[in-house]
């Protein structure tokens, strides 16, 4: 399972697919990034004539690329079986210090806490293309292949 | 540690999890921690993570599956604490 294969599984789509690239992925943690075009749908009404990207969308890609990206990684063996990935938000606990804005590139950098019956929970940070801490905290989930 | 006392660790651990407060005040043996006490799947495994570090033990795969009510839980506990 390389870095471009992860991204193929993921369950996502357009307008609802917030990762680009993978960076680097191991058992214990996983980078990569995205760039918030801004043509995205979000920024119509988040806000009026002011487009900030939202901090549930922050978390979303936080998600997507720390946990989601991570867990396909350490499921592979069972994905690679023609098992899909079966994916829950359970819970996360985010900081926010930085607004980011249309056409900006974020990168995500999570670190795994654990995976064990089926539940990840990684620490997971954002970081701007100043290397400035975006946002930081913890998310978990759980992951299945099916 | 006495059959009580066990219970009380229990109930310490699964309390920041559950959902139904009713169910919790009236914890038995008998209570299952999915139907009765309605803790989520994510929180079933935080429920097993504290009890192996509460006791100083390691819940495996087979074991977890079998955690679902207090009396196993007891049941397992004890079986690792003799072990």
């Amino acid at each position: 399972m390389d870095k471009k294969n992860i991204i193929q599984y993921l369950p996502y789509s357009k307008p609802f697919l917030f990762v680009d690239e993978l960076l680097e992925v191991s058992e214990n943690g996983v980078s990569g990034t995205y760039t918030f075009s801004e043509s995205e749908f979000f920024y119509k009404g988040h806000f009026k004539e002011n487009p900030i990207t939202p901090g549930v969308i922050l978390t979303e890609t936080m998600a997507q690329i720390g946990l989601v990206c991570l867990g396909i990684y350490l499921l592979k063996e069972d994905i690679l079986s023609e098992k899909k990935p079966q994916i829950a938000l359970t819970s996360n606990q985010i900081d926010f210090f930085l607004p980011v804005y249309p056409n900006e590139k974020v990168r995500v950098v999570s670190e795994k806490e654990y995976f064990r019956f089926n539940k990840l929970k990684c620490a997971v940070k954002m970081y701007n293309t100043k290397d400035e801490l975006v946002c930081r905290g913890t998310i978990s989930g759980m992951m299945i292949a099916k | 540690m006495t059959k009580e006392e066990l219970i009380i660790k229990l109930k310490a651990i699964v309390k920041p999890y559950i959902q139904d407060e009713e169910a919790f005040k009236n914890l038995t043996e008998e209570t299952d921690f999915i139907n009765d006490l309605k803790i989520n799947s994510a929180n079933l495994v935080d429920v097993i993570l504290d009890v192996e570090d509460e006791f100083n033990i390691e819940i495996d795969n087979d074991s977890m599956e079998k955690m679902l009510s207090v009396k196993a839980a007891m049941q397992i506990i004890e079986e690792k604490l003799s072990a």
